[in-house]
C-alpha cells in the first residue's frame, strides 16, 4: 500500500515538477535575461579596452540606445560610420519609443547602455544628481565644444557646472510655415498684424493638428511656449519651466488665450485640431482650395510636407513667428537631441568626443531634417534648412522648449490641458487651477 | 562565452535537478518519520514549493504594495493615506473610477449577452463552424491591434473631405455629417467599449457554446412533448442549466473590464474623459514616477475584484458540494 503510492506519487511529482519549472523558466527568463545582458555589455567593453587592436585601433563595442527609428536611425548610423572605420569601434544602436522608461528604470537598477539619447534636460539633471550619468569634462575638449556650440545649448547640458549632456542635433521651433502660391503678403511685422491677415482665398487662417497618440496635445504646448516667451519674455518663461511661476497667473493664461485665437479662426475648428495628426496639420496649406493660410510648426515638419502632404520643393516657405511684446524681440524656441554618457569606457568616451565634432554632425544635416548643434556645420542641403539654422544661431533670446523641461507629470498634463482646452475653451479657469495642483506635487522634492 | 546560454544551462537543467532533489530528500526524510506523522506532514511537504512562489511572487508583491501605497514618491516618508485621498480627490482619477463603472456594466453585458444569442441561434444552423470562427477571431488579434484598427474605423476628418474612417464613411454615403467618435464624452467610452465587445465576445460565445451542447438533448426533447414553445424551453431548462457557466464568463468579463487598460491606452491615451483606472496606474508609476500613488490605485483596483472573486469562490464551492 505504501509502496503503490510512493509509486504513484512519484509521477505526480513528475508532473509538478514540470509545471514548477515552467513557472521557474518564465519568471527566471524575465529577471536574469535582461541582467546577464546588461552585466555583458559593460565588461565586454571594459575588458577588451585594456589592449588595443592592431594598427593603433581601439576596438571593442559601445551600446547605444536612442528613440530613432526609420529614416532617423539611417540617419545616425551613417554618422557613426567613419567612427567605427576609423577606431574599429562596434556601435551597437538600439531605438525604442519607450526611451523614458527604459532609461529609468536603468538608472533604478543599474543596468544602462553606454551612451544614450537623453529624453530631455529635465531627466539628464535627475539621472546626473543620481549619479548614473558621466560628466564629460575630462572626455570632451571642453575649450572647442564650447567655442564650436551654441551658448544657450552648452548651458542646456550643464549640470552643477560640469557639462553632462551634448547635442547632437537641433531644431528652431515657432516657424510660420505658408504656401508662396497662396500668400504672398510677406513677412508681418507684428503678431496681431499676422492676425488680421483676410484668410482669402482660404477659408480659414490656420491649420493645426494636435493628434499624436498618447503625446497628443504636444503641438499646442509648443504654441503656448512661444507665446509666453514673446508677450512676457525669458523671465517669466524660465519662471514658469521652473515650476515658480502659476499657470493661473495672468501671463500664462494670456498665452492660452491668444492660442485660443488662433483655434477661433483654424480649419475645421475645434474637432479637426484635435482629430488631425500634426504630421497631417499642414497638409490644407497645399490643398485646392486651400484650406488655411499658415501652419505653426518646428523645423522638421518639411519632411512630412514632402511626404504626407504631397507638396513639392518649392511650394513652402517659412518666417519666423512675429514678435508681439517689442521688449522682447528676436526671442526664439527650440529643441535637440541629447546624448549622454552612463558607462566610462574608452570607447564610450571615444564615441560622445566624435559626436560633438563638425565632421560628424555634418553627416545628418546634409542628409536632411535636422541643424547642427555646431556652428561650423554649413552643409545645409537647401535654403529652408540654412536659414533655419541661421535663426537657431542668431537668435536674439533662445529657450529650450518648455514642456520638455518640466518633470514629466507636469509635461504630460500640459499635453492632456491643450486638448481639454481645445475641446472647451470656457473651461480655461479649471483648466488652468488643475495644472496648478498638478505643478505642486510635480516639482516636490 | 556567453552568460546568458550559462543560465539557460542553469534554468533547463538545474531547476529540475533541485526539484528532483527536493522530492528525493524530503521522501527520504519522511520515510525516517513514524507512520502517522507521515501522512500528515506529506502534503505540506509537497504543497511547500508551490506555496513558496505563491509567497514569492504574489503575496509578497501584494503586502510590499500596500505597504509603498501609504509612502511619499521617493518610497521612504510615511504619508498616511495622501495617496488615497489624492485617488478619491482629483477629477481625473474620479473618471477614471466612473469610466470603469460603465466598462464594468457594458462589456458585461454586451459581451455575455452578445456571445449567449450567437450560441444559441448558430446551435442549429449549418454553418454552426464558420459563423463561430468568424466572431472568434478577434480574439486572437492582439489588443494594441485592435486597438489600431478600430482607430481607423473611427477615423474623423472634416466636413467636406474624404472621409478614411469606416463608419464616417458609411455615415457620409449617407447624407449624414461625420462624427468625431473618440472626441466627445460619454459616447467615445462607448467606442471604446465596442472595441472590447468586439474582442471577447468570441470568447463568451465558445464558452457558452460548449455549455449549450452539454445540455442533454432528452430534457429538451421531454419539455418539448409536454408542449412548451422555444421561448419556454429557454426559460425553464437552457437559461437555469447555462447559469453557472454564464456566471464564470461575466465573472471573467467583469475583471476584464477592471484591468481594461490597452484598448484605451493606444486609442485615446486617456484624453477627453475616457480614462480608466489600470491606465492610470501606469501613468503615475512610469511616467510621473509616483509609486505611492500607482500603489494606492493598484489597492484600489484589488478591493474592486476582491468582492467578484468572493463570490466566484462561493459558488465554486457550492458546486463542488453538490458533486
Amino acid at each position: 500500500m505504501e509502496i503503490s503510492f510512493i509509486k504513484r506519487s512519484g509521477l505526480v511529482a513528475g508532473l509538478v515538477a514540470a509545471a514548477v519549472v515552467v513557472a521557474a523558466c518564465s519568471s527566471g527568463g524575465a529577471t536574469t535575461a535582461p541582467s546577464t545582458g546588461g552585466e555583458s555589455a559593460a565588461p565586454t567593453s571594459a575588458g577588451e579596452s585594456a589592449a588595443p587592436t592592431e594598427g593603433g585601433q581601439l576596438g571593442g563595442t559601445v551600446t547605444v540606445i536612442g528613440t530613432w527609428g526609420g529614416s532617423e536611425q539611417e540617419s545616425f548610423l551613417a554618422m557613426v560610420a567613419p567612427f567605427e572605420a576609423a577606431t574599429g569601434i562596434d556601435v551597437q544602436y538600439t531605438g525604442t519609443r519607450d526611451i523614458t522608461l527604459v532609461l529609468s528604470t536603468g538608472v533604478a537598477s543599474g543596468i544602462l547602455p553606454d551612451v544614450a539619447g537623453l529624453p530631455n534636460p529635465g531627466s539628464m539633471v535627475e539621472w546626473a544628481n543620481a549619479g548614473a550619468l558621466r560628466p564629460l569634462d575630462d572626455v570632451l575638449d571642453v575649450a572647442t565644444y564650447t567655442a564650436e556650440t551654441a551658448p544657450a545649448l552648452v548651458e542646456l547640458g550643464t549640470v552643477d557646472g560640469k557639462i553632462t549632456g551634448v547635442f547632437i542635433k537641433a531644431a528652431v521651433k515657432g516657424l510660420i510655415w505658408y504656401n508662396p502660391a497662396v500668400y504672398t503678403g510677406g513677412e508681418p511685422a507684428t503678431w496681431d498684424a499676422l492676425q488680421a491677415t483676410a484668410a482669402a482665398p482660404a477659408g480659414n487662417l490656420w491649420c493645426i493638428g494636435l493628434e499624436s497618440g498618447a503625446a497628443s496635445g504636444w503641438p499646442g504646448t509648443d504654441w503656448i511656449e512661444d507665446f509666453v516667451l514673446r508677450q512676457s519674455g525669458p523671465d517669466v518663461y524660465d519662471a514658469w519651466v521652473a515650476g515658480t511661476q502659476k499657470w493661473t497667473s495672468p501671463e500664462i493664461k494670456a498665452a492660452f488665450e491668444a492660442f485660443g485665437g488662433a483655434i477661433a479662426n483654424s480649419y475645421g475648428g475645434s474637432d479637426a485640431v484635435l482629430t488631425t495628426n500634426f504630421g497631417d496639420g499642414g497638409n490644407q496649406l497645399f490643398a485646392d482650395p486651400p484650406g488655411c493660410l499658415f501652419h505653426h510648426q518646428a523645423s522638421f515638419i518639411t519632411d512630412f510636407f514632402k511626404n504626407q502632404g504631397g507638396a513639392q520643393e518649392g511650394q513652402y516657405e517659412f518666417f519666423r513667428m512675429p514678435d508681439i511684446n517689442s521688449a522682447y524681440a528676436g526671442a526664439t524656441t527650440g529643441a535637440g537631441d541629447l546624448f549622454g554618457m552612463f558607462n566610462d569606457t574608452p570607447q564610450a568616451r571615444a564615441l560622445m568626443a566624435y559626436l560633438v565634432t563638425a565632421d560628424a554632425q555634418k553627416i545628418w544635416v546634409e542628409r536632411g531634417g535636422a541643424l547642427s548643434a555646431n556652428k561650423n556645420v554649413s552643409e545645409y542641403p537647401d535654403d529652408i534648412a540654412k536659414r533655419s539654422a541661421e535663426l537657431l544661431a542668431n537668435a536674439g533670446v533662445f529657450r529650450f522648449d518648455a514642456s520638455d523641461l518640466m518633470p514629466v507629470a507636469m509635461n504630460e498634463s500640459f499635453w492632456k490641458a491643450m486638448l481639454d482646452y481645445v475641446k472647451t475653451p470656457g473651461d480655461l479657469d479649471s483648466i488652468l487651477s488643475n495644472l496648478d495642483t498638478v505643478q505642486t506635487s510635480a516639482y516636490g522634492g | 562565452m556567453d552568460d546568458r546560454l550559462i543560465t539557460a544551462l542553469i534554468v533547463v537543467i538545474g531547476v529540475p535537478s533541485v526539484l528532483f532533489g527536493y522530492i528525493a530528500l524530503t521522501e527520504r526524510l519522511l520515510m525516517l518519520a513514524p507512520d502517522h506523522w507521515r501522512v500528515r506532514l506529506r502534503p505540506w511537504v509537497w504543497l511547500a514549493p508551490a506555496v513558496g512562489f505563491l509567497t514569492v511572487f504574489l503575496v509578497y508583491p501584494t503586502i510590499y504594495t500596500l505597504y509603498l501605497s501609504f509612502l511619499d514618491k521617493f518610497s521612504k516618508e510615511f504619508v498616511g493615506i495622501d495617496n488615497y485621498v489624492y485617488f478619491l480627490t482629483t477629477s481625473d482619477t474620479l473618471i477614471a473610477l466612473r469610466n470603469n463603472v460603465i466598462w464594468l456594466v457594458l462589456l458585461t453585458f454586451l459581451a455575455v449577452g452578445g456571445g449567449l444569442l450567437v450560441a444559441i441561434l448558430v446551435d442549429r444552423v449549418r454553418y454552426e463552424s464558420v459563423a463561430k470562427s468568424l466572431i472568434f477571431v478577434p480574439l486572437a488579434i492582439s489588443f494594441v491591434g485592435a486597438g489600431v484598427i478600430w482607430k481607423f474605423m473611427f477615423d474623423f476628418r472634416p466636413p467636406g473631405q474624404a472621409q478614411t474612417g469606416t463608419l464616417n464613411g458609411i455615415l457620409g454615403a449617407v447624407g449624414v455629417d461625420p462624427v468625431p467618435w473618440l472626441i466627445n464624452a460619454p459616447g467615445n467610452t462607448v467606442a471604446l467599449i465596442i472595441v472590447a465587445v468586439w474582442i471577447w465576445t468570441g470568447f463568451c460565445m465558445v464558452i457558452l457554446s460548449g455549455a449549450l451542447k452539454g445540455i442533454s438533448t432528452e430534457l429538451l426533447e421531454a419539455a418539448r412533448v409536454d408542449g412548451a414553445n422555444e421561448l419556454q424551453v429557454f426559460r425553464g431548462i437552457t437559461l437555469p442549466l447555462l447559469l453557472p457557466t454564464i456566471a464564470v464568463v461575466a465573472t471573467t468579463m467583469v475583471i476584464t473590464s477592471l484591468k481594461a487598460f490597452d484598448v484605451v491606452y493606444v486609442m485615446t491615451n486617456g484624453a477627453f474623459d475616457t480614462e480608466v483606472v489600470a491606465n492610470r496606474l501606469y501613468k503615475e508609476l512610469f511616467a510621473f514616477g509616483q509609486p505611492g500613488r500607482a500603489s494606492a490605485v493598484a489597492i484600489v483596483l484589488l478591493l474592486m475584484i476582491i468582492p467578484v472573486m468572493a463570490i466566484n469562490i462561493r459558488r465554486f464551492r457550492e458546486q463542488e458540494a453538490i458533486r
